[in-house]
């Protein structure tokens, strides 16, 4: 049997994210995840979903598949914005952003990365693809 | 107060927030707002309860990370109770539970406040 793809289409619009939760609630339940790992998997679409949003400039939509595997779930979130250089972007640390001028935000690769079992990020001028994978504890 | 603050109340010269649903930057916005006015009547000491929050982002857990460091200006503390797992993780992945503390309910956070 074809490896089934959930396939969602976001336009950038505040609070859009949320849709992409629920689809993975749905799909999570299919796959008999646990509830644990259904809210790392929402929570990491939100980040990844964030970061499509506001730093890639995409004016279009965001696209997000999600591909049901024996062993796992792997999700991709890809935008046509202008893309970034993942060599620049440095591991936040609290004990950085408090009491300094050190802006707070910029958490969310962080969070992907701790909350999924492998992340990959493909971006250049064309826009970003982060795939993520969550395998299943059989 | 909005949809996302649906009280507030105070114990002992401690300020408790309730929230109700996403923890994004207008939540955020909206805690810190009330924090910011009761800071400058003179509270120091905030508890927020999250049990009606389930899901948060980054963003939103940012403002709180403001709100952690403008309180330390004036020696005051933070601090939240009914954490779902999800959102628990997430301020320790970023961090916050060493500068504010989560509690498993509103009665140790205001004995251990």
């Amino acid at each position: 049997m074809k490896t089934p793809v959930v396939e969602l289409k976001l336009p950038i619009i505040p609070n859009m994210e949320l849709i992409a939760t629920q689809t993975a609630e749905v799909i999570s339940r299919h796959m008999n995840l646990t509830d644990d790992q259904n809210s790392e998997i929402s929570m990491a679409i939100i980040e990844a979903c964030i970061n499509a949003f506001e730093h890639s400039k995409a004016e279009n939509n965001v696209f997000i598949h999600f591909i049901i595997q024996d062993d796992s779930l792997v999700i991709k979130v890809i935008d046509q914005g202008i893309g970034f250089d993942k060599t620049k972007i440095a591991i936040p640390k609290i004990e950085n952003k408090i009491g300094t001028n050190e802006r707070k935000r910029g958490w969310g690769l962080q969070l992907i990365k701790e909350l999924m079992d492998s992340v990959e990020f493909e971006s250049n001028e064309d826009g970003t693809t982060v795939t993520m994978k969550k395998n299943i504890n059989k | 107060m909005n949809d996302f603050i649906t009280n507030i109340k105070e114990i002992n010269s401690v300020i408790i927030i309730q929230t109700n649903g996403y923890l994004n930057n207008v939540g955020g916005e909206a805690i810190a707002e009330i924090i910011k006015d009761k800071m400058e009547q003179g509270c120091v000491k905030f508890l927020i309860n999250m049990k009606e929050t389930k899901i948060v982002n980054s963003i939103g857990v940012s403002i709180l990370i403001e709100i952690i460091e403008k309180l330390q200006e004036v020696d005051g503390k933070l601090g939240y109770f009914n954490l779902a797992p999800i959102v628990e993780k997430t301020f320790n992945i970023m961090g916050l539970t060493k500068y504010s503390t989560i509690f498993e309910s509103e009665e140790i956070a205001l004995n251990e406040f």
